[in-house]
């Protein structure tokens, strides 16, 4: 373990104070485990939040069927490990009609993971769903709230937030409306991999450098996962030596060329190179203000 | 590594060049990615801007473009490092709401830096930003004069912004300001120094932002700990999360619970990462006592002296709502963890941001800040903003709509009906001191029996409590069956009962206490006795003038009629006499006005004698 930062210190005190405050404030508090770097931090966060007791939360996945193996099998292994009340959740619409990110493209966002959320959210009756998200993401993220209010239907007015002062954060809610969280707002992408480091916190294998098969478009490595992959005439998977620095549904989420192995690696990494964390994910560069779009739409 | 975090208000208006600093800060500190970099570049030659260079402002209001969508209205948040710090920036817009979202953005700030355009010198903005960032307890403050570049990197420009500032200083409160002559544009006094302002010879802005302390608001103060969740996994343990609000706690310390003033010690200190022997202001841990009390989220575990239990404030109230503030409405009032319901029974000034002055009002409208008075529902434990920002500031929720309208800063605490349990509390000689706003001193009523002393008295305490002040009462029948049980009613056993009064009245007043005695005192002698015990200012003669007809009809103990029937010898006014005050600091004739009205003199008196506020 290398000894952290102290402003990590900082950090980590605000986020426990974030997921207590939850914990205290709401009726049906649920977190969103993305299976990512960010879930993993926020995991751990929530299970220093409530120490000795477990987190009195239940942990809800969005199983879209498109998410890398490796991150089942962590997803899985890890609920075991730490005795979490793991909830997973596939949208059974999407499921009937054969949704996929081959064909559906956009649509496949919108119906496997937005309204897939959406149904869980509400079937399971849930008030508050604290997410990994932080604003150095994206721009619209930027000037979202800690406790940011989602409408009836769970969708999200940027103009009518709720001002956010001192650390009072203001979990009421009126009728139909729910809550979002993000304990990790004023988090980095450095600040997550330098906790992991610290904390020595464990992830997704993904992230670290392999040899992986590959095919290269639109100028992205998209990594071949299993035998759904399909290819264009002529394609052929090539094993380059990459990692992901954001997961997601595998053929989606473009990896990047790395020869970081350890999380060591990615943090020195992270400090010399610098691309965007989302230069990486197809769905947030179709236009400037997609994500605020996808956002008002119920999008995590 | 950085070792630390400041949390960087920015203000000024677009035209000062706001973003095009905070695009070359992020820039220079590596913050920005290579493809938004290289996307940054292609838009500077198409916008043609800056010749032959990179136009950082498009950084920043290309993360504007939302303005049309009005989402910019609004605070955003931007992160950066140096090998020395993280900062968090909270990026509020210069002109529409700014109120509102200063006071969002400089509730958690550390630190503001107030940008002046060189040319324009110091506008009425900067007064406002500089106004709001004070209001909201801000206490350090980088002047960075902009555009340099513009007014020929003139030394006397710079000076004389300096000079005027200093002007402005005097409405701001305690205040370091640091003054910089900066070009954003280009950099200079940015990160590095500039080659074009050698007369500058002080930090750059960045070695400012390094250097500036973060304000050791919490290690001074005593101990607070807002009690956040109730931990109960099982039943062999039971302790309580929070974050320390200030001070620092070490197993074995004493702590009391402020709602229900009991007390336990610490036993343990739990966290993930192993139990810890202290905990210091900022950290999150669980506390296990060692005895149950009754502890409850929204509760405060406090050192001595614990925080004022209040449930009456006045506070300086920013108002965030369409719907103006009135008196009469009432509110989910938040403070710590403390949730209660707050009506407001008094709007008085409102504070004009342009002038720094104050203007009675009734009522508050949108992005208006005021001075207001607000009653609870529940008592809550409660310090002045200027003492500690976790248990000053507060937060009114509309009860219908659930949205946050209004924030406050607590100015003044007053207790009322709930402190008259008050005796429970164990008060040091510390707590005297930070507790007492008042003069101590001795209310020493005298007068015949039945001539209405107690009665009096008890309504002067009361007034005296709801406004906040601190008293202890000696009833001369009550001292008799306590204190004073072994005396009789002999010449020395009087003596002797009414020097032990006068001397247990003299150690309330060491204690800081305004202390009432209800106590017949017929004799001149005795009631000299009684004053010399204490200073000559701090006593005050009362004479309750009811004549004896009067106090022998009411005769509420049946005494005088005792008396008369020569059942109890020596009874004042009957068969002993009553010596009348020749010269009482205060008169109450009771045949002429109630007992209110009198109490209300009593006041009045106080007041004007500075005792009381």
């Amino acid at each position: 373990m290398t000894p952290r930062p102290s402003h990590l210190n900082e950090l980590e005190a605000e986020s426990i104070y974030i997921l207590r405050e939850v914990a205290a404030q709401s009726a049906r508090p649920v977190l969103l485990y993305s299976i990512g770097k960010d879930s993993s931090a926020l995991l751990h966060l929530a299970r220093k939040a409530f120490f000795p007791a477990r987190p009195p939360f239940p942990f809800l996945h969005i199983d879209t069927t498109w998410k890398f193996r490796d991150m089942i099998t962590f997803r899985d292994a890890t609920a075991q490990r730490l005795g979490l009340d793991l909830r997973l959740h596939t949208n059974p619409d999407g499921l009937r009609q054969g949704i996929n990110p081959f064909d559906h493209g956009g649509a496949y966002t919108q119906i496997m993971k937005t309204d897939a959320l959406k149904q869980a959210l509400t079937e399971g009756k849930y008030d508050t769903a604290i997410g990994g998200a932080r604003r150095d993401e994206e721009r619209s993220r930027a000037k979202e709230r800690i406790f940011s209010v989602r409408g009836p239907g769970h969708t999200w007015e940027p103009k009518r937030q709720r001002p956010e002062l001192w650390h009072l954060y203001n979990g009421n809610l009126a009728p139909g409306e729910t809550l979002r969280v993000f304990p990790l707002s004023n988090w980095t992408e450095l600040d997550v991999w330098t906790y992991i480091q610290a904390e020595a916190i464990d992830v997704v294998p993904l992230y670290f450098a392999a040899w992986r098969p590959t095919v290269i478009r639109e100028g992205q490595l998209i990594v071949v996962d299993d035998e759904r992959m399909r290819f264009n005439p002529g394609e052929q998977p090539v094993p380059r030596l990459v990692r992901f620095r954001s997961l997601g549904c595998y053929p989606l989420s473009a990896a990047v060329a790395s020869d970081a192995s350890t999380v060591d690696d990615i943090v020195a990494e992270m400090r010399t190179t610098k691309m965007s964390e989302r230069a990486g994910r197809l769905i947030d560069q179709e236009q400037g203000s997609s994500m605020e779009r996808k956002k008002r739409e119920g999008y995590f | 590594m950085p070792d630390s975090l400041l949390r960087v208000l920015t203000c000024g208006s677009v035209d000062d060049g706001k973003s095009t600093l905070i695009g070359r800060l992020l820039f220079e500190c590596g913050s920005i990615p290579d493809d938004v970099m290289a996307a940054l570049e292609r838009d500077s030659i198409r916008f043609g801007t800056v010749e032959g260079g990179v136009d950082y402002a498009l950084l920043v209001d290309g993360l504007e473009a939302e303005r049309e969508q009005g989402v910019t209205i609004d605070v955003a948040y931007r992160f950066f490092e140096t090998p020395r710090r993280r900062f968090i920036l909270a990026d509020t817009p210069g002109h529409q709401q700014y109120t509102r979202n200063m006071a969002t953005g400089a509730s958690t700030a550390d630190l503001a830096i107030l940008l002046v355009d060189a040319r324009n010198g110091l506008l009425d903005q900067t007064r406002r930003h500089a106004a709001i960032a004070s209001l909201l307890g801000i206490r350090s403050m980088v002047l960075a004069i902009n555009k340099m570049d513009l007014v020929d990197f003139d030394k006397t420009v710079f000076d004389a912004i300096v000079a005027g500032f200093d002007l402005l200083r005097d409405h701001l409160g305690e205040l370091s300001v640091t003054a910089i002559p900066i070009c954003a544009r280009d950099g200079d006094n940015v990160t590095g120094d500039s080659a074009r302002m050698p007369w500058y010879t002080g930090a750059t802005l960045l070695a400012a932002l390094e250097a500036a302390e973060p304000p050791s608001r919490a290690d001074s103060h005593p101990f607070r700990f807002p009690v956040q969740y109730v931990s109960r996994p099982d039943q062999s343990f039971r302790g309580y999360a929070g974050s320390v609000a200030s001070g620092t706690i070490r197993i074995g310390d004493k702590l009391t619970n402020t709602a229900s003033r009991t007390k336990a010690k610490v036993a343990r200190i739990v966290t993930m990462d192993g139990e810890l022997d202290a905990a210091h202001a900022g950290l999150p841990v669980t506390l296990v006592l060692d005895r149950e009390i009754d502890v409850s989220r929204g509760d405060v575990l406090a050192a001595d002296p614990p925080p004022m239990l209040a449930d009456q404030i006045n506070a300086w109230v920013v108002w965030m709502d369409e719907t103006p503030l009135f008196r009469g409405r009432a509110y989910q009032f938040k403070l710590g963890t403390k949730s209660v319901i707050g009506t407001i029974t008094d709007i008085t000034n409102r504070l004009d941001i342009d002038t720094l002055r104050e203007v009675g009002v009734r009522e508050l409208g949108l992005n208006e800040i005021g001075r207001v008075a607000i009653s609870l529902s529940h008592p809550v434990a409660c310090e002045p903003y200027s003492e500690s920002r976790e248990l000053g500031g507060f937060i009114l929720v509309d009860r219908l709509t659930m949205g946050t309208v209004g924030a406050g800063m607590i100015t003044d605490i007053r207790a009322g009906r709930t402190n008259v349990h008050w005796h429970r509390l164990d008060v040091d000689k510390q707590a005297r001191a930070s507790l007492n706003r008042q003069k101590p001193a001795v209310l020493w009523f005298t007068g015949l029996s039945g001539a209405g002393k107690s009665t009096i008295a008890n309504i002067v305490e009361k007034q005296l409590l709801v406004l906040g002040h601190h008293t202890m009462t000696l009833d001369g029948d009550n001292v008799r069956h306590g204190l004073n049980r072994d005396l009789g009613f002999s010449e020395a056993d009087r003596v002797e009962n009414i020097r032990r009064i006068a001397e247990v009245a003299k150690l309330f007043v060491e204690a800081g206490l305004i202390v009432l005695v209800s106590f017949i005192s017929p004799y001149r002698n005795e009631r000299m006795l009684a004053r010399d015990c204490v200073e000559d200012s701090e006593f005050l003669e009362i004479f309750v003038d009811t004549p004896v007809e009067e106090c022998s009809r009411r005769d509420p103990k049946g005494l005088y009629q005792k008396a008369y029937a020569g059942q109890i010898r020596n009874f004042t006014g009957v068969d002993a006499p009553y010596e009348e005050p020749l010269d009482p600091e205060i008169r109450l004739p009771t045949l002429e006005a109630s007992p209110e009205d009198l109490a209300g003199r009593v006041i009045d008196e106080l007041r004007h004698r500075g005792v009381i506020a």
